[in-house]
């Protein structure tokens, strides 16, 4: 199966490198940016073939090594 | 005091630290590559500066689940004392043994500059040579140093005098423009509640001899040796 991680910065985290992206945006023109938020994406195949045991492993691979949990939340897809 | 300086893939501060703990205590430390599985007993464990595994995910993260970094918890659990230098700062936040995390820089920037700090609590193993309130010049050299925690974490750093270093200016007032990163309430190093694990980003063991322009570092050190020997 295909695990697909989104990894964001919580609520109330400051995030320079997205008001830099937000800035640049302003600078091309691109008008109406209220703000932006970047953040990190990760593919993982397994073998595993069970939807449920995979999200249960990607949670546990999110949590261990994957995301900061001080910082960031993840959301996980399996396909 | 005998020490032991942990080398990771990319560390880079390693030398530095060796010959700062070598002069300080007359003692060569042990060098502890991260693929040994023991690490001798010692006094205090050091994390030194560098960019640990290419900082690939996040800075330290990796270097925070190596197999020798669950010999430095162990250490740490037992009371030993541990110390962890820039990327060694960010190591042992992502282990959890010092709570928040080092964030990209404000200015998005690698800062590379003496550095004013402000001795916050002179009552550690770490900070004992130094007076309270002192100021002191010590490098950084970072892209990751924007110390964050939630406001929970931080009203108990700060209440429980657990702030070591914070960056001044030259008056000795926390400001904005004395903030090389973004630091949450300037800070520039913590340490635990036990009170023998501190991380901070600017770099003492690169002054510890007129030759690298100042002395201002040897106090950390000295500070070891008074609590532990």
């Amino acid at each position: 199966m295909k695990a697909r991680i989104h990894i964001t910065l919580k609520n109330g985290v400051l995030d320079p490198q997205g008001k830099a992206i937000q800035h640049a945006l302003s600078a091309l023109g691109f008008d109406g940016v209220d703000d932006v938020r970047q953040g990190k994406y990760i593919e993982i195949d397994l073998q595993q073939t069970d939807p449920a045991k995979t999200e249960a492993a990607v949670e546990e691979m999110c949590k261990k090594l994957l995301s900061n949990m001080v910082i960031e939340n993840y959301t996980i897809e399996i396909e | 005091m005998k020490t032991a300086v942990i080398v990771f893939p990319a560390s880079n501060c390693d030398r530095d630290m060796i010959v700062a703990l070598e002069k300080i205590t007359g003692h060569k430390p042990h060098i502890i590559w991260h693929q040994d599985e023991e690490i001798p007993p010692v006094d205090l464990i050091a994390l030194p500066g560098g960019f640990s595994f290419g900082d690939y995910l996040r800075c330290g993260a990796m270097a925070a689940r190596s197999p020798v970094t669950t010999k430095v918890i162990e250490h740490a659990g037992r009371g030993g004392n541990v110390i962890g230098i820039c990327n060694g700062f960010q190591v042992l936040t992502e282990t959890g043994l010092l709570p928040g995390a080092l964030m990209r820089n404000e200015s998005l920037k690698f800062v590379c500059k003496d550095a004013r700090l402000r001795v916050e609590n002179n009552d550690t193993p770490f900070t004992n040579a130094y007076s309270e309130g002192q100021i002191i010049t010590v490098p950084v050299a970072h892209h990751d140093g924007n110390y964050f925690a939630d406001d929970e974490t931080l009203k108990a750093l700060e209440g429980e005098g657990r702030v070591a270093f914070r960056y001044v200016d030259n008056a000795g007032q926390v400001t904005q423009a004395s903030n090389p990163n973004g630091s949450r309430n300037n800070i520039a190093g913590i340490i635990n509640r036990r009170k023998n694990i501190l991380g901070m980003m600017p770099h003492p063991e690169r002054l510890i001899e007129d030759a690298q322009g100042g002395t201002d570092g040897l106090g950390f050190f000295q500070s070891m040796i008074n609590a532990i020997n």
